[in-house]
């Protein structure tokens, strides 16, 4: 099934990237595509956007996730259960509904708006929907939200693993909290850590749902990302399979540096 | 020690605060005519029956509630059953080939969904014109690109590392044909692995957008997500209408997350190693 579904899609999409045309009326142009690819300011700003997104958001996430996931695994904690189920809770939630829900509490009137006015942290409202800046800012601080939780999941249920005596071992030796977070807990998570940033990436990488229905890509194309490019130019304006292939293909080429050099720096120091 | 400790509650009561504000501002909104919903208000109204029955009145909910049950469900029933045959297949048997075989499916989780839909659009429409159930704007098209992952399969792979293999032993002794083993007692052992992998699988199906946006095209077929992105799009969007859909759509994942939340993150606990 996998390989109908992947990897057989996978070898059309490049031979696909090769044909030029519209609709299903294709001839061979060779690498025009590729060509066209480096030219193309659309296409480069969403590769931009994309990465901005990636390299502010995912670190960000995943610094937050494992510290929360360390704060709640101490035993002594109370109300464990309900932090963990409440920080949890927006992995639940379609994307499409979530990014309606952020939609509307960042308009320009919005109840975010509203509640930054009356905490006196700015004078006026924030254009966070219609700013270039702010759209992207909007879009990163949604990816945080629905996201932190699912990751936390994986640290926490791997520190759970982690057998603890080597903490008690580590106190008595007298070892800061400090010290024993990145001396102990960063390397025995460091799998679980290049998993998320790998699966992390793979998801900003492919960004769809959330620019589409917060912003739509705008305003311009400041929010786009390459997922909703390539959408576009097979669904919304006249279709072109062909170069739609090719922007594809460029995300495969994305995820195989980024997963290379991700397995490199988590190889390495082991 | 104390000041880290108060640390510790005052980061974690913000964490959950933000975390579920939304679902709060959302249930309110819900419950508001459609001015106050941009205005961001933070008093519940009295508008949630009228939301709801302009909803029902003006877009065909039901229907869409149907069609995203159905493949949500018929999606998970499926995965689970290929994902820990294939995960199981994997852990219990020798042979020389598994590892290579393995290293392709791990290598198809790489592969980013964008990078292929064009080619899956293109497929699926020649598959309507010579078998039209399976083609495109049908339910099945919906379901077989995304029933198996790969993801799943390493899931119950590494879960499968854990299982107890003398008690496969002693079926084996006692009889058991190789079905009979997998049916009844791996099934029945690995029962908290197969609620977290129904709970991942339900979910993104559930919510799934992108796919569903492209094969799906007549309104009856609509599944929930895709009705809600539409409701959203048009010239005068009735906010409280559209919010009500949302805790409409949000609600069955939620209960099913707070039904099975036990067997899930002991699930989750028993695979990540």
């Amino acid at each position: 099934m996998i390989s109908i579904f992947y990897f057989y899609p996978m070898i059309q999409a490049l031979i696909l990237s090769f044909k030029t045309g519209r609709g299903n009326n294709l001839q061979f142009t060779g690498l025009d595509n590729y060509i066209r690819l480096f030219s193309d300011t659309t296409f480069l700003t969403a590769v931009k956007n994309t990465f901005i997104y990636l390299i502010i958001q995912v670190p960000v996430m995943l610094v937050l996730a494992l510290f929360i996931a360390v704060l709640l695994n101490d035993e002594r904690l109370k109300f464990k259960g309900f932090f963990r189920t409440a920080i949890f809770l927006p992995t639940v939630t379609s994307l499409v509904a979530y990014s309606v829900v952020f939609k509307y509490m960042f308009g320009a009137e919005g109840i975010v708006n509203k509640f930054l006015v009356n905490l006196h942290l700015i004078s006026e409202p924030i254009q966070w929907i219609t700013d270039p800046f702010w759209a992207k800012v909007t879009i990163i601080i949604a990816i945080t939200w629905r996201f932190t939780g699912y990751n936390m999941i994986f640290y926490l249920s791997s520190l759970q693993n982690v057998d603890k005596s080597i903490y008690e071992a580590a106190h008595i030796d007298g070892a800061s909290a400090f010290t024993q977070f990145f001396k102990i807990t960063i390397p025995l998570l460091k799998p679980i850590i290049l998993f998320t940033t790998i699966t992390s990436t793979i998801g900003t990488l492919q960004l769809f749902d959330e620019v589409v229905n917060i912003t739509k890509g705008g305003p311009g194309n400041a929010t786009m990302s390459i997922s909703q490019y390539i959408y576009n130019l097979s669904f919304e304006y006249t279709p072109n399979f062909g170069y739609a292939a090719t922007v594809s293909y460029s995300i495969v080429v994305m995820v195989l540096i980024l997963t290379l050099i991700q397995n490199k720096l988590g190889g390495d120091k082991r | 020690m104390k000041t880290k400790r108060m640390f510790t509650y005052v980061f974690l009561i913000i964490a959950a605060l933000i975390s579920i504000f939304p679902f709060i501002w959302m249930v309110i909104s819900a419950t508001n005519q459609s001015v106050d919903v941009t205005k961001g208000t933070l008093l519940p109204g009295a508008h949630l029956v009228g939301n709801i029955n302009n909803l029902f009145s003006s877009v065909d909910m039901w229907q869409a509630l149907w069609n995203s049950a159905k493949i949500s469900v018929v999606t998970t029933v499926l995965s689970l059953l290929v994902a820990s045959a294939a995960g199981y297949g994997f852990e219990m048997y020798r042979s020389r080939s598994k590892d290579i075989v393995f290293n392709i499916l791990l290598a198809s989780m790489m592969i980013p969904f964008a990078a292929i839909m064009v080619p899956l659009f293109q497929m699926f429409a020649k598959v309507s014109s010579v078998v039209p159930f399976l083609g495109i704007d049908t339910a099945s098209a919906v379901i077989l690109p995304t029933f198996t992952t790969a993801f799943l399969i390493f899931f119950f792979r590494q879960s499968t590392k854990m299982f107890p293999k003398d008690m496969m032993e002693a079926g084996r002794i006692d009889g058991l044909s190789e079905f009979g083993l997998f049916f009844r007692i791996y099934m029945p052992t690995m029962k908290s692995t197969y609620a977290a992998a129904a709970i991942i699988t339900f979910l993104n199906s559930w919510n799934n957008y992108l796919w569903p946006l492209i094969v799906l095209q007549s309104p009856e077929n609509m599944t929930v997500p895709l009705l809600i992105s539409n409701l959203g799009s048009g010239y005068a969007p009735d906010y409280g209408l559209i919010m009500s859909a949302i805790v409409i759509t949000t609600l069955p994942t939620a209960l099913v997350f707070f039904m099975m939340q036990k067997q899930f993150v002991a699930g989750m606990t028993g695979s990540v190693k």
